[in-house]
C-alpha cells in the first residue's frame, strides 16, 4: 500500500507555521492500528497535553516525534521540515540518517523510566550530548550543564551516580540533560508516573519553571490531571489511536463535550 | 591440495563406525554425569556443612582443571596399585565425572531458582523434606536446567576426542590412525569436523524445542 | 621415591612447563577477546553478509571440538599454504574456539543493556557508532564480566590441548615425566593441584576483583 506523496508539502513556509505538525500519520504493529490518521499541530512556545486511557496510542505519539519509532504512513514535520522525509524529484522521500539527525536535534525527550545513563555522574550525563554529540569544548559544556543542574536544584548531585539518587532526582537531572543540547521541543513521557508520590512535586515544579521561563515548546503524556490542567495551553484526549477531542484546559476538563472524554475523567477523578 | 572423493569414499565406513562409538562415549559419559550430578548437588544441601564444603570444593576441583589430564590421571593411575582399567572404562570414567562436576551446578541453579515460598507451601501442608523435593521442587527446577543440560549433552559430545589420547577407538582416534597411514590429514580431520557439526547443530537445535515444549507443557512461561 | 624427592627432581620442569601454559593462556584469552568483540558485534549487524559470516563462524567453532580445530588448524591449514608454528596454532586455536563462546557473551550482554538506553541514547541525538561506543559497550562490558570469569577458567584448561602437538606446556611435561617414571600419582597428581592453583586462587579472585572494581567504577555497587 503505498501513499500519495504529492499531497504533502516539501516544507512548510509562511509566518504561522506550527513547530510541530502531524499530517496523516499512521502507526500500526502488523494488523494492531495504533494510530489512525493523525492530525495535530503544536504552536512554537506551546504547552499540549495528552491524556487517554492505557492503549490509546498517547506515548506513541512522543516516541514516533523522538524517532523511537517509525510512522507507517503520513509526515511529521518539525520547525517546518520534514522529520523523517526528504525532498528528492520534487516529492518526500524516506529520508536518509543523516536528515533525520539534523531534525531531530531540535527535539529533547524526558522518559518515564529516566534511562540515565547509569556509568555516569548527574554532570556527566549532562555533558555527554554537548559534548559528543555537539562536538562543545569540555568547558563549556560543564558551564552549560551546572547551570541547568543549577536550575532543577540537582547541583550539589553532579559528581554522583544515577544509582545514587532517587527517582525525582534522576528525572531533574534527565531533564537538564535533555535541555543541555538546546532543543526547540521537549517531550515528557509520563515522566511522573515511576516515581513516589511525594517526589512528583519536585519534577512538577521543575517543569512549571520550564513553562514560565523559556520559549519551548513542549509535549506532555501524563496520569496527573491537575498537573496537566494548570500547566497545558491545550489539552489532547486520545482515544483508540486518534483525537477524540481537543481544547483548552479549563474548557476540556470542566465542559467536556464528548460522552467518552466525560466517562475518563470521572473514572480518573473518582479512583484519585 | 585438492580433496579426493574416491578416498573419502573408500574411508568412510571406518568413519561412520567411529561416529557410534563416539555417541556411546558420549552417551555412556552422560549417563554417569547425570546420576552422579544429582548425587554431588544433594550432598551439598545436607545439613552438615563440613560435607557441604568438602563436596563443593571437590566440585570445584573437578571443573577447574583441565579434563584431559584427568583423562590421563584415571588411565595411568590405576596400574601403579595394580588396577588395570581399559581405555573405555577409564575415559567413561573421567568424562563422566568431569561433567557431573557441570551438572550439578546446572541442577544447583535450577534447585536455586525455585521460589523459597515453595519450600514454605509445601511446609505450610505438612510435606516430609523428600516428599518436597520429588513432588514440587524437582519438577519447577527441571525446566530451568534443561538448556544447561542441553548443552552439556553437546558439551560431552565434543569433548569425547580427548578420550582418543589414551587409545579410545572414536572419531579423532580414527581420524589420527587413517591421516598418519597415509600421510594424508585434509580429509580425514575434516570429515571429522564435519561429522561433529552434522550432529551438535541438529541436536542444539532440538534441545531448544524440546525446552520450549517442556514449559508449554508446564504452563510455565 | 618419596613425594619431596619426586618435587626435587621433576620441580624444574614443572615449573617450565607451567609457565608456558601461563604464555599460552594469557595469549589464548587476548586472541579471544578480539575474536569474542569483533564476531559479537558482527553477529549483531543490519549487513546480512556480515551478520552471516560471523553466525557461521561461531557456528563451526562452536559445533566441533577444540581439539579437532587444532588439529586442523596444525595439520590441515599448511596445505592450503597458512603454516604457524606449534606455539602459535596452539594459543590461536584456543584463541578462536573460545572466542566464539565469548562472541555469544558479548552479544547476549549487548542485548542485557536496558532498552531505555538505547533510546535516551538516540534522544541526544548520537549517531548508531556513538551509542554504541559510548553508551552500550561500558555497561554490557559490566554485565558480560561475570560470565567471562567462566570462560576465562575454560580458556585456562583448553591451553593443555596444546600438548598434543608438542607445546611444551604443564600438560606436556607431565606426560613426559610419567613416561620415564610410571610415578602416575604424583606426576598426574601435581599438575592438576598446579592447574587448580592456576585457577581458583589466582584467575578467580583477579576476575572477582575485576568485576568489583568495573561495577564501582560505573556507579553500580
Amino acid at each position: 500500500m503505498t501513499e500519495d506523496m504529492s499531497q504533502y508539502p516539501l516544507r512548510l513556509e509562511g509566518d504561522n507555521i506550527p513547530m510541530v505538525r502531524f499530517q496523516n500519520v499512521r502507526k500500526s504493529y502488523g494488523a494492531l492500528t495504533v494510530l489512525d490518521d493523525l492530525n495535530l499541530d503544536v504552536d512554537a512556545g506551546e504547552m499540549v497535553t495528552i491524556i487517554g486511557p492505557s492503549g490509546s496510542g498517547k506515548t506513541t505519539v512522543l516516541r514516533m516525534l523522538m524517532t523511537l519509532e517509525t510512522i507507517n504512513g503520513g509526515v511529521i514535520y518539525v520547525d517546518g521540515e520534514p522529520l523523517t522525509h526528504m525532498e528528492k524529484g520534487g516529492v518526500l522521500v524516506p529520508a536518509n540518517p543523516a536528515h533525520i539527525r539534523r531534525i531531530r536535534s531540535k527535539i529533547g525527550m524526558c522518559f518515564q523510566h529516566f534511562n540515565l545513563f547509569p556509568h555516569m555522574t548527574a554532570l556527566q550525563n549532562c555533558m555527554e550530548g554537548p559534548v559528543q554529540v555537539l562536538g562543545l569544548p569540555r568547558k563549556e559544556a560543564e558551564e552549560r550543564s551546572m547551570e541547568l543542574l543549577q536550575m532543577v536544584g540537582m547541583a550539589d548531585k553532579r559528581d554522583q551516580h544515577p544509582s545514587r539518587l532517587s527517582g525525582g532526582q534522576q528525572q531533574r537531572v534527565a531533564i537538564a540533560r535533555a535541555l543541555a543540547m538546546r532543543p526547540k521541543v521537549m517531550l515528557f513521557d509520563e515522566v511522573t508516573s515511576a516515581l513516589d508520590p511525594e517526589v512528583i512535586g519536585e519534577v512538577t515544579n521543575v517543569i512549571r519553571k520550564l513553562v514560565d521561563a523559556h520559549n519551548l515548546t513542549m509535549l506532555m503524556v501524563t496520569h496527573q490531571m491537575g498537573f496537566a490542567k494548570d500547566i497545558s495551553d491545550r489539552v489532547c484526549f486520545f482515544f483508540n489511536g486518534a483525537i477524540e477531542e481537543q481544547a483548552a484546559p479549563s474548557d476540556l476538563f470542566e465542559n467536556p463535550q464528548r460522552e467518552r472524554t466525560q466517562q475518563f475523567l470521572n473514572a480518573v477523578l473518582e479512583s484519585n | 591440495m585438492e580433496w579426493r572423493w574416491d578416498w573419502t569414499w573408500e574411508i568412510l565406513p571406518r568413519f561412520i563406525d567411529a561416529t557410534g562409538k563416539t555417541l556411546m562415549a558420549a552417551g555412556g559419559g552422560y549417563a554417569i554425569a547425570v546420576v552422579l550430578g544429582l548425587v554431588l548437588v544433594l550432598a551439598q544441601r545436607t545439613p552438615y556443612r563440613i560435607v557441604t564444603m568438602c563436596v563443593r570444593e571437590v566440585v570445584e576441583f573437578i571443573r577447574s582443571t583441565p579434563l584431559l589430564l584427568q583423562v590421563f590421571f584415571v588411565f595411568y593411575v590405576g596400574p601403579q596399585f595394580g588396577i588395570n582399567l581399559s581405555p573405555w572404562t577409564s575415559g567413561l570414567i573421567a568424562i563422566g565425572v568431569h561433567y557431573a562436576a557441570y551438572l550439578s551446578e546446572v541442577y544447583r541453579g535450577g534447585i536455586e531458582s525455585v521460589p523459597k515460598g515453595q519450600w514454605e507451601a509445601a511446609k505450610a501442608i505438612n510435606m516430609p523434606v523428600t516428599q518436597t523435593y520429588r513432588r514440587i521442587i524437582i519438577p519447577q527446577a527441571l525446566p530451568p536446567a534443561i538448556s544447561g543440560m542441553g548443552n552439556y549433552l553437546v558439551g560431552i559430545f565434543k569433548d569425547t576426542p580427548m578420550l582418543s589420547v589414551i587409545g579410545v577407538a572414536e572419531l579423532m582416534h580414527t581420524a589420527n590412525a587413517v591421516g598418519a597411514l597415509n600421510y594424508r590429514y585434509l580429509e580425514p580431520y575434516t570429515m571429522v569436523g564435519v561429522i561433529f557439526l552434522a550432529i551438535s547443530l541438529p541436536t542444539a537445535f532440538l534441545i531448544t524445542q524440546f525446552e520450549k515444549w517442556v514449559r508449554r507443557k508446564m504452563g510455565m512461561k | 621415591m618419596p613425594y619431596f624427592e619426586f618435587l626435587e627432581t621433576y620441580g624444574g620442569r614443572f615449573l617450565e612447563g607451567s609457565l608456558i601454559t601461563v604464555v599460552q593462556f594469557v595469549l589464548a584469552t587476548i586472541v579471544s577477546v578480539v575474536v569474542a568483540l569483533s564476531f559479537g558485534l558482527m553477529r549483531m549487524s543490519s549487513n546480512l553478509a556480515v551478520k552471516s559470516f560471523a553466525t557461521v563462524y561461531i557456528e563451526i567453532f562452536r559445533g566441533t571440538s577444540l581439539l579437532v580445530q587444532l588439529f586442523w588448524i596444525f595439520f590441515v591449514l599448511p596445505l592450503f599454504g597458512i603454516t604457524l608454528d606449534k606455539f602459535t596454532a596452539g594459543f590461536i586455536a584456543v584463541g578462536m574456539n573460545m572466542g566464539a563462546y565469548g562472541a555469544e557473551l558479548v552479544r547476549g550482554a549487548i542485548l542485557a543493556v536496558p532498552k531505555g538506553q538505547w533510546e535516551a541514547a538516540k534522544a541526544i541525538n548520537m549517531t548508531p557508532a556513538q551509542r554504541m561506543r559510548r553508551i552500550i559497550l561500558p555497561q554490557a562490558f559490566v554485565i558480560m564480566l561475570p560470565p567471562w570469569g567462566n570462560l576465562v577458567i575454560e580458556i585456562m584448561k583448553g591451553t593443555a590441548l596444546v600438548a598434543l602437538i608438542s607445546v611444551t606446556d604443564l600438560m606436556f611435561e607431565a606426560r613426559q615425566i610419567n613416561i620415564s617414571t610410571f610415578l602416575s600419582v604424583q606426576t598426574f597428581g601435581t599438575a592438576l593441584i598446579i592447574y587448580y592453583v592456576f585457577a581458583r586462587f589466582l584467575i578467580t579472585p583477579f576476575m572477582r576483583f575485576f568485576e568489583r572494581s568495573m561495577a564501582r567504577k560505573i556507579g553500580r555497587a
